[in-house]
């Protein structure tokens, strides 16, 4: 049964008066907690709205030369881990030697098979669909960081008064 | 499912006007569907177009812009160029596809 309709066009929303801006802060090195706010950021940035990327603390990893391409995941605290062979990971068995390295390369594997580029490769992404990336002021100076030491691409290391300002009428995100 | 008229075509379309019969489409109606949205149709526009359409035909489901970087070559910055704004979305729409379902 079909019925026949007026021709509708889908509204992309080039002529909306709103400029919707998302602001992530990526508070976290670990690999799985990456790749939230990578998702979100893209996602949002093939739907038009801007973003903003600001890193903190343990999310400099994700912007450190050096480390963007080394960050792990340890099931170590972590109960919803689970084995291949199903059940949960037994917690005593999480901190054993060489965990972490399994554990990471099993994640890697799983979000590489999904498409999903690693991290570096994601900024890139996310920077080409026109996303900024900031860096922390206080993070940089705990960890003895310059501009040098983090990708080309971003844009500034800035202040807590300085991320007011770039967040100002943005819905953040804090992951 | 429902139908209404492009160029005195009953073509089958979604709620928001995306095409759902695949063999629907053609490129004179892929260029009347990118006027629509305002997109003057280039070459490069239309390998794109064409890429979208050649991968769904295989994979059975739309390219992500992704996809179409890694593998149709087109980079995220330039499909961004062509196709403003929401590049996945307009491109798959043009080409008569669904809309693309994967995150990433």
């Amino acid at each position: 049964m079909t019925d026949t309709q007026p021709r509708v066009v889908p509204d992309f929303g080039d002529h909306d008066e709103t400029d919707r801006k998302l602001v992530i802060i990526c508070s976290k090195g670990n690999l799985d907690m990456a790749y939230p706010g990578l998702v979100l950021a893209n996602a949002a940035l093939g739907e038009g709205i801007a973003v903003d990327l600001f890193f903190t603390f343990w999310g400099f990893d994700m912007i450190t030369k050096k480390r963007q391409r080394k960050l792990a995941f340890s099931p170590v605290g972590n109960t919803a881990m689970h084995l291949p062979t199903g059940g949960r990971m037994p917690q005593w068995l999480s901190p054993f030697p060489g965990m972490t390295a399994i554990a990471t390369r099993m994640m890697r594997k799983q979000i590489d098979d999904l498409g999903v580029p690693p991290v570096d490769e994601f900024l890139d992404q996310i920077v080409a669909s026109g996303g900024r990336l900031w860096a922390c002021r206080m993070s940089a100076d705990m960890q003895g960081l310059t501009m040098a030491d983090l990708r080309d691409d971003v844009e500034d290391i800035i202040t807590a008064a300085d991320f007011m300002d770039l967040s100002e009428g943005a819905q953040t995100l804090f992951i | 499912m429902s139908t209404t008229s492009v160029m005195g075509r009953e073509v089958h379309v979604d709620g928001e006007g995306f095409l759902t019969e695949f063999d629907e489409w053609d490129e004179a109606l892929g260029a009347e569907l990118a006027s629509q949205i305002g997109i003057e149709m280039t070459d490069e526009h239309w390998s794109l177009i064409r890429f979208l359409r050649a991968d769904y035909a295989e994979m059975g489901q739309t390219a992500t812009t992704r996809r179409v970087a890694t593998v149709g070559g087109v980079p995220v910055k330039r499909q961004f160029e062509l196709f403003p704004k929401k590049p996945g979305k307009k491109m798959a729409y043009i080409a008569g596809l669904p809309k693309p379902a994967g995150c990433v």
